[in-house]
């Protein structure tokens, strides 16, 4: 189960989930508050627009090189 | 107590008739400390006219993103740039869908899908879905599955759907400027096609999308005008990439008079949270709105944002005593 934030499930990750941007780059603090409303769009390790799905409790997150993340 | 508000109690809370567009401009230009007067109002006329209940409703989105129309306010539109992409839900996880959100207590299950009406391989998927649901499920199904053509209105209410969602989203005066893809005569159609077939109509609309007072009393007077069983109520959460982006949030006060002023023009329908609330109420207008005139929730997720946890909004109905309606009493 992954807790969200744009770091969330890949602390060796380079791109912020929310956003797409590199964490390095700049805070990510508005990206972090939004994401606890929102499910991440971005793959946190090649920021390719991942496919995801929203379901009444949880989401999936499918990046097509690094797989599906899931929050239950 | 002002003029408007003593006026209400005797036209809406005695008599169930609702509030002119002319007097919802009145209330919607209520100063602030007047709020916790309006609010105690529209409650009781709730309670009057529709009773202590509340209907908990979940919501799916069975096709994401890609959609060709150009509303504003909505990050599935095709023509904007948005983080979001196209997906499809297959049937068994829509069925896993409903079963979490049968497990809250929720009598209604409304599957979405982003498109300007539904084609022969949505209706497909809609007609096994609803099949599926039906057969392990002890839920009401609704749809919201954009315009649609009296066949296939005929066609819904045959699989056994239950209401469907089609939202007048602004107010006719406004709706150029939300959506030029199709008109406000084109939804209007549709939720008269529905409401005629004998399916119950879900027909609401946003705030907080730049509309004037006067746009907003409009909206409510037009809902007020097509007597749907339910308007759904959403707050604008401006999404990243689309025309209303850079929106300002609405400011609570503004959206706890508009819950008051809708349920002052139309006390008898089911008057229900919808998007945006978490943004633009918290916990503190949450609680307000459900003692302002809801009577009505989603619960859990969104369809492409998440909502509260559910547990937390169940709490609180519980807390304010405010029992969930049972599906037997939906039927």
């Amino acid at each position: 189960m992954s807790t969200g934030g744009p770091e969330a499930g890949a602390s060796a990750a380079p791109y912020c989930d929310h956003c797409g941007e590199r964490l390095d780059a700049r805070a990510h603090d508005s990206c972090r508050r939004l994401r606890e409303l929102e499910p991440p769009r971005f793959c946190p390790h090649c920021r390719r627009r991942m496919v995801v799905q929203v379901l009444p409790r949880g989401w999936s997150a499918r990046c097509v090189e690094h797989g599906e993340t899931r929050q239950t | 107590m002002t003029d408007v508000l003593q006026t209400a109690r005797v036209q809406v809370l005695d008599e169930g008739r609702g509030l002119t567009q002319e007097q919802l401009v009145e209330v919607l230009n209520l100063p602030d400390e007047t709020i916790p007067d309006l609010l105690e109002l529209a409650h009781q006329v709730r309670m009057r006219w529709c009773g202590p209940e509340v209907e908990v409703e979940g919501i799916i989105s069975l096709k994401t993103g890609g959609c060709p129309e150009d509303c504003h306010f909505c990050s599935q539109s095709g023509q904007f740039t948005s983080p979001v992409r196209s997906v499809w839900l297959d049937v068994p996880e829509l069925v896993r869908a409903a079963e979490q959100t049968a497990a809250t207590g929720a009598s209604e299950f409304c599957i979405v899908a982003a498109v300007r009406g539904p084609d022969e391989r949505l209706m497909s998927q809609v007609r096994d879905g609803v099949q599926a649901i039906t057969a392990a499920v002890d839920i009401n199904i609704a749809c919201s599955l954009g315009m649609l053509t009296q066949a296939q209105v005929d066609e819904l209410k045959a699989m056994g759907v239950h209401r469907y969602n089609h939202n007048l989203e602004a107010a006719e005066s406004y709706f150029p400027q939300v959506v030029t893809t199709h008109s406000y005569a084109e939804r209007w159609h549709t939720c008269t096609m529905v409401r005629d077939s004998g399916m119950e109509l879900c027909c609401g609309g946003l705030v907080g999308m730049g509309e004037s007072l006067e746009q907003r009393a409009e909206l409510a007077a037009q809902l007020a005008e097509l007597e749907p069983h339910e308007v759904p109520l959403n707050f604008l959460n401006p999404r990243p990439g689309t025309p209303f982006g850079d929106q300002p949030l609405m400011e609570a006060a503004d959206a706890l008079r508009t819950i008051a002023a809708f349920r002052l023009a139309m006390p008898r329908t089911i008057l229900r949270y919808a998007g945006g609330r978490e943004l633009t109420l918290g916990d503190l207008g949450t609680r307000e709105g459900l003692l302002g005139g809801v009577n009505a929730v989603i619960v859990g997720n969104y369809l492409t944002t998440l909502g509260r946890e559910v547990d937390e909004d169940l709490a609180l109905l519980s807390e304010l005593e405010m029992p969930i309606k049972e599906l037997s009493k939906t039927l």
